[in-house]
């Protein structure tokens, strides 16, 4: 009987999935395909794992569709629970006994989602006291209020609600920096971009230099691109790349707090800067 | 009559563009008094820190009891680092003045280390008083000559504005008297350095970089073999080789290459060719492989490093990037700050990055000592709010940039997790870190 209905759960949800995913989905990986899901993975299989864990109790956070540490603790604890090897990694065995254990109401979710509505996907509570509720009555909504009313909706339906960002940044301070290096150093290979932006944090990190990115960014005279304006230019997704790779560690300047262009340089002073190495149109120097 | 309209018509324009052009005009002036008004107060800010600075070096060093000396600390290093703000926001990127910038950092570095101290149990050494006494000569220095260029800004009515054309035409920007105060205060700084690192304070530090490099020096020819070995087994001869300056840290080597709209970049050390930074830039189209075989790829690259027993701790979808930090493992013991970093294309699973430099800038083949408090003692330092889901062994880099071997406990409180290291020998909180949550998209389109 629970077979049988498993299949037909399973059926649905298949039935459900393949239209979509040749219509309005970017994403070729989705509802629980046979990847297994990983701490860090974004996407619509993560939606369904944080919405099946929860449904189970395991899971209390948002459901946002990234795979982070309260995800993490919560397929851990399920998999301790259910005799299973714990290794939070969410493969065929452990995502064969969430479907069997569980009812994952995709359309609804989906909904929610594409609402921007705060929600709650647990077992065995009606649907209607799941979304919206007054704060205090569902733990996770009340402890993160969440900006995005009304949001979500329109432009991009069924993608995650929120992003992976690197510690000790936000999406808003890696815009501020892309806006700098597409503003200095648009023009350049990528290695230049992404050397650029390395400049900025190694200057956050110097002594001499203030301790913000913004900081770094807006101290008079310091960058031309702040200067003319030219920092306020839409920056292309390529200088976004840059910026997170530099947050990441790459750092091709080699530790370097300067760099100039020696064709537009009027200060004698920098010329005097011990040099590191030139890549693209910049000199980058100690 | 023609003629008439037609001076009437010229006569309004000309009007019209007198006052067009006065509005222009005060219009611009407002906006440069804005300027330099937001300059003049930087400026009189730090002057006005920079004595108050004075004053509470000088108050600290005639005081005895711990109990005024750690808040009289604490307060030097709240000065110090708005003295630090001060200077961010003048004019000075392209005007030496470094040295004392790292002047104020060290200031409030020592004070911050010592206001946290229990000075009870651990008072100031016999070094520890002598520098105090040298920053405060030395903040008496910087002081006086700030005050000389105050004097004379008020008095002849300088402006900051003209500072930032001097250094912007750069005509011997000698003439300029703010630009030649600051000049004198920087000379004062330079018998300073010196002092500060002998009681292991400050900005400079002991020197650590790649000190461990194993392996031969390069030639040219050996270099672009090696380099092609990372980058794909591009041909040889499409690699553009150059040699680093005498700014950088260590010597390396820097090949790259252009192939259609594809890009590659590495930095090798000229001792032993090892991989410090690679890059490899193309367009990436949409994921088609998951996070967990990306992981996979990245495993596999790293085994090709000479780096033994690295360990995935860290994996991260950034749209269509997987980027994964390994650590250095010896023993189970995990090296914090020897990290190797990856990035793999989620449509293909092509490795297109590597960061191996902070492993060859820290690594040492070290004898680790055994913990000497037990798993239970350090269990029992966590602070009992906290559920402890996870522990390890790590060895991480400190406040006073040491390393020390820990007992790392992964814990939730809540819905959030923490990272807590306690020192395996002395049991000291040494760090807990807030492990980041995902952030939410803010919507960009409405």
């Amino acid at each position: 009987m629970l077979w049988k209905k498993t299949m037909v759960v399973t059926a649905g949800l298949v039935l459900l999935i393949f239209p979509i995913a040749d219509g309005t989905w970017s994403k070729p990986v989705h509802g629980f395909s046979s990847q297994v899901i990983q701490q860090g993975a974004t996407g619509d299989d993560v939606i369904e794992l944080q919405a099946r864990l929860q449904y189970l109790g395991f899971y209390n956070g948002d459901i946002d569709g990234v795979f982070g540490w309260g995800t993490y603790w919560g397929l851990r604890n399920f998999q301790y629970e259910f005799g299973l090897e714990i290794d939070g990694l969410a493969g065929q065995e452990v995502k064969d006994k969430l479907v069997k254990a569980s009812n994952y109401d995709e359309g609804y979710v989906k909904k929610q989602i594409r609402e921007g509505k705060d929600f709650t996907h647990y077992g065995g509570v009606p649907k209607s006291k799941q979304t919206k509720q007054p704060a205090g009555q569902s733990p996770p909504s009340s402890k993160q209020p969440e900006g995005q009313e009304g949001g979500q909706g329109g432009g991009q339906p069924d993608e995650p609600t929120a992003v992976n960002v690197p510690s000790g940044y936000s999406q808003n301070d890696i815009q501020l920096m892309a806006n700098a290096v597409y503003g200095e150093a648009r023009g350049e290979p990528y290695v230049g971009q992404v050397a650029v932006a390395a400049v900025i944090l190694n200057r956050v990190q110097s002594a001499s230099f203030p301790n913000t990115a913004s900081g770094v960014i807006f101290e008079p005279r310091a960058f031309t691109a702040v200067a003319d304006g030219q920092i306020w230019l839409e920056p292309n997704d390529q200088a976004k790349e840059a910026v997170m790779d530099a947050i990441n560690g790459w750092d091709p300047s080699g530790q370097a707090l300067y760099y100039f262009n020696p064709n537009t340089a009027t200060s004698d002073w920098i010329w005097t800067r011990p040099q590191i190495k030139q890549i693209g149109k910049h000199i980058f120097c100690k | 009559m023609i003629r008439w309209s037609f001076i009437v018509v010229l006569s309004i324009a000309a009007v019209g563009l007198g006052v067009w052009g006065y509005q222009e005009n005060q219009d611009k002036n407002a906006v440069l008094i804005q300027a330099e008004n937001s300059y003049q107060r930087a400026f009189h800010d730090l002057t006005f820190n920079i004595d108050l600075l004075h004053d509470k070096i000088g108050s600290s060093l005639a005081m005895n009891s711990k109990q005024s000396l750690s808040p009289q600390l604490a307060d030097i290093w709240k000065i110090s680092s708005e003295a630090n703000s001060d200077v961010g926001q003048l004019p000075l990127t392209l005007l030496p003045f470094s040295k004392t910038e790292e002047f104020l950092y060290d200031v409030g570095d020592f004070a911050y280390r010592t206001a946290v101290r229990d000075l009870e149990k651990k008072p100031l050494s016999d070094e520890e008083v002598k520098l105090l006494e040298e920053l405060h000569e030395k903040s008496g220095e910087i002081e006086s000559e700030l005050r000389k260029v105050q004097n004379v800004v008020l008095s002849d009515n300088l402006r900051w504005m003209d500072v930032e054309l001097a250094l912007a035409t750069n005509d011997e920007a000698g003439d300029n008297t703010i630009v030649n105060g600051f000049k004198t205060v920087e000379k004062s700084m330079d018998s300073f350095e010196s002092s500060v690192t002998e009681v292991g304070f400050g900005s400079s530090g002991p020197e650590k970089n790649y000190r461990n490099l194993q392996g031969e020096n390069l030639t040219k020819e050996e270099a672009k073999k090696t380099a092609s070995k990372w980058l794909e087994k591009v041909d040889t001869e499409k690699l553009t080789l150059t040699k680093s300056g005498k700014g950088a840290d260590v010597p390396t080597y820097t090949a790259s290459f252009q192939e259609g709209d594809k890009n590659g970049y590495i930095d090798l050390t000229e001792k032993g060719g090892h991989p410090l930074t690679m890059m490899i830039s193309r367009d990436v189209n949409d994921p088609e492989i998951s996070l967990y075989e990306a992981s996979e790829k990245a495993k596999e690259f790293v085994s090709g490093l000479d780096i033994d027993n690295l360990e995935l701790v860290e994996s991260n979808q950034y749209d269509k990037m997987g980027v994964f930090r390994f650590l250095y493992t010896k023993n189970d013991v995990r090296f914090f700050p020897d990290a190797v970093v990856v990035k793999v294309a989620l449509d293909n699973g092509e490795v297109l990055g590597l960061s191996a430099r902070d492993y060859y800038d820290y690594h040492k083949d070290q004898d680790l000592n055994e913990p000497e408090i037990s798993l239970e003692e350090a269990r029992s330092k966590v602070n009992p709010n906290v559920d402890i889901q996870e522990h390890h062994l790590s060895v991480i880099e400190n406040d006073l940039k040491e390393q020390v071997l820990c007992y790392e406990f992964l814990t939730t409180m809540e819905s959030t997790t923490y990272r807590i290291f306690i020192n395996a020998s002395t049991g000291e909180e040494e760090k807990v870190e807030t492990l980041k949550k995902a952030e939410m998209k803010f919507n960009q389109e409405i």
